[in-house]
């Protein structure tokens, strides 16, 4: 791979790791669960529509949030289930934007579709709200320029990609990915930053997300020396 | 037994490197496990892999056990059995012999530890000995639907903890003390789970006199009713009128549990009808069990109650099809249809297991996914990461932690 240059600050690694905490909050019908939605706490919000990635993170495609999943599955109400799917969670850049537009989704279906709030999920089929408690600690992966960077990026947990790419945009609050805001201040290459933070994360298995990233950096690399 | 590093090839370097990097935040306290068998059963089968394991990453950990006599662990047997919703009524004079055996371990077990962990019902009353120190009770039974006279006995001293931790979502309330959501999980290093030759699946085979001219089905299992074994052989019989196949129900009985040998009995009476019946007991014996499941076509796990259901993981390690009750742990374990067979009676059993023989290919598919999805979630490295996050949360109440 061509030599890089040093960026003006280096990057360090981080690893994301979640413990799941029960709240033993569970709902059996649509009014229960729309109810709750708005009352739980943002990491239980930040749980369900999240979980999918880690857990099934070899699976694509893969119902992106777990209210879809029971919607559909469990109530049997397909639509909604597919209108929750299709939310699409990138454009939602904080937890409470992201309760909002699940709320709004229901509401709006429960509108034009009352009889959908008398169904029953059976004993044992309940949605169980479930919080997710984080802990984010440094690794001991430093690098100062974008070979380096690409080469720690081969061999970090799903976990550190995780907490990089989704973690620090949408329950951080940041504007973009920690890859993308390096890239771009520090390394100064604005364009592989763009183009990095182009990706929808959402539709990659974490193992897709890694392979792409480091094809499009090797690509831009490559391309910067010819 | 296999040292940390050898986990690498399976799960990578840098997983390895965040428990360390998470033990060392850890540095300096103590963990002491509590339970009330060192064989047989899920519970003792998990600490025996993972308490060498804590401590090489760097957790001081040690590992107790409670004493009691036989009276002892038949009321804690009826506890259990309350707990999973059965009607054994637990009276008076049970909850005397409870408390007088609690009474005795609690004068004896040393429990100064910076971290108590008490595993199950059996040494619950300890926390009565609870100083300054934390404390966690590790709930591995189905409380989905206990009976509410236990549970609100055992919650007298739940309460008490500083969190609790159970297997599945279905089996948490709400309650006054924080609760964890921790999948045990199954170590693909001891001698159940690592690969084996061909030779070695023959020679036990061979040894049980298990010919492999006919497709085997399989359940280990203890010999417990809650496994339903009697259950798992109608299903058999439903299929056998179809398909020409062999059933083996293998398994050992626990220490704890006085109801299994006469469960095994009744379970041969009912097998003596037909030859290709195999009812085996085997005491702890890894190697046979790792055998018997890979030589299997199909792996049943028919249980009416489940804890987890650590048998599922076990045989998608080992990429078969598995035909498992929809209760429990087990739907963590099996994405119906995508790896695994969820059923929830006899006939969906005798359906699911007749699906899986006549469709080969189908029946792969099933098992290689579930294999990665053991990989991903049901392996001992992420058992050992929960209980470090879950150590570390009990001296952080935030949501989001910076270590």
């Amino acid at each position: 791979m061509p030599k890089s240059t040093e960026a003006k600050e280096p990057f360090k690694f981080y690893t994301r790791l979640h413990l799941s905490e029960l709240t033993g909050l569970r709902a059996s019908t649509l009014g229960q669960l729309l109810d709750l939605i708005k009352t739980v706490p943002g990491s239980c919000i930040y749980h369900h529509t999240h979980r999918f990635l880690q857990q099934h993170q070899y699976l694509s495609p893969e119902p992106p949030n777990d209210f879809a999943y029971w919607v559909a599955n469990v109530l049997g109400e397909d639509e909604l289930g597919e209108r929750l799917a299709s939310i699409d969670t990138i454009q939602y850049s904080t937890i409470r934007a992201l309760r909002e537009i699940i709320v709004f989704t229901i509401e709006d279906y429960l509108k034009n579709n009352p009889l959908a709030k008398l169904k029953f999920a059976r004993a044992g089929e309940e949605f169980y709200f479930i919080k997710s408690a984080s802990f984010i600690l440094p690794t001991n992966y430093v690098v100062n320029d974008l070979e380096g960077f690409v080469e720690v990026v081969k061999k970090i947990t799903i976990d550190s990609i995780y907490f990089h790419i989704f973690e620090s945009r949408l329950r951080l609050e940041r504007p973009t990915n920690d890859f993308s805001n390096w890239i771009e201040t520090s390394v100064g290459n604005k364009k592989l930053a763009d183009e990095i933070s182009r990706l929808d994360p959402y539709t990659h298995t974490l193992e897709d997300l890694r392979k792409t990233i480091i094809r499009v950096i090797k690509r831009n690399m490559h391309g910067k020396n010819r | 037994m296999a040292k940390i590093d050898e986990y690498i090839p399976i799960v990578g370097q840098s997983t390895i490197d965040d428990l360390k990097l998470l033990a060392e935040r850890l540095k300096g306290k103590v963990v002491q496990h509590i339970n009330s068998t060192s064989v047989g059963g899920g519970v003792a089968e998990i600490l025996n892999r993972m308490v060498p394991l804590l401590r090489e990453v760097g957790v001081d950990t040690r590992w107790d056990l409670i004493k009691g006599g036989e009276q002892f662990f038949e009321v804690t047997k009826k506890i259990h059995n309350a707990l999973h919703g059965r009607l054994d009524t637990v009276n008076r004079q049970d909850i005397d012999i409870f408390m007088e055996t609690s009474k005795k371990n609690i004068e004896e077990v040393n429990t100064s530890s910076d971290i108590v962990f008490i595993h199950d019902p059996q040494p619950i009353a300890l926390i009565d000995k609870k100083a300054t120190n934390k404390w966690i009770w590790r709930c591995h039974v189905d409380v989905s639907n206990p009976s509410q006279e236990v549970w609100d006995f055992l919650m007298g001293f739940i309460s008490r903890y500083d969190a609790a931790v159970f297997s599945a979502p279905s089996f948490s309330r709400v309650m006054p003390i924080r609760q964890f959501l921790i999948s045990p999980s199954i170590d693909p290093l001891s001698d159940k789970n690592k690969d084996l030759s061909d030779e070695t699946i023959n020679e036990v085979l061979e040894k049980y006199g298990i010919f492999r001219d006919k497709p085997i089905i399989t359940q280990i299992s203890r010999f417990d009713r809650l496994k339903d074994p009697i259950g798992v052989i109608e299903a058999y019989l439903k299929v056998k009128k179809y398909i020409d196949c062999q059933l083996i129900l293998a398994g050992g009985t626990a220490s704890d549990d006085p109801e299994g040998l006469q469960v095994l009995e009744e379970v041969k009476e009912r097998a003596q009808q037909d030859k290709d019946m195999h009812i085996l007991l085997l005491p702890q014996n890894d190697i046979e069990v790792n055998a018997l499941q890979r030589a299997s076509d199909v792996i049943v796990q028919k249980s009416i109650k489940e804890g987890f259901g650590l048998t599922v993981a076990e045989a998608l390690w080992k990429a078969k099809p598995v035909v498992a009750s929809n209760i429990g742990g087990i739907p963590l374990q099996i994405k119906h249809r995508y790896s695994g067979l969820l059923c929830n009676s006899i006939d969906g059993a005798a359906f699911a297991i007749k699906q899986l023989l006549n469709s080969q290919e189908y029946a792969k598919k099933l098992g290689e996914n579930g294999r990665e999805h053991i990989k991903n979630n049901f392996l001992v490295t992420r058992h050992i990461r929960d209980y470090l996050l879950l150590f570390l949360s009990l001296y952080h109440q935030e949501d989001v932690v910076y270590l």
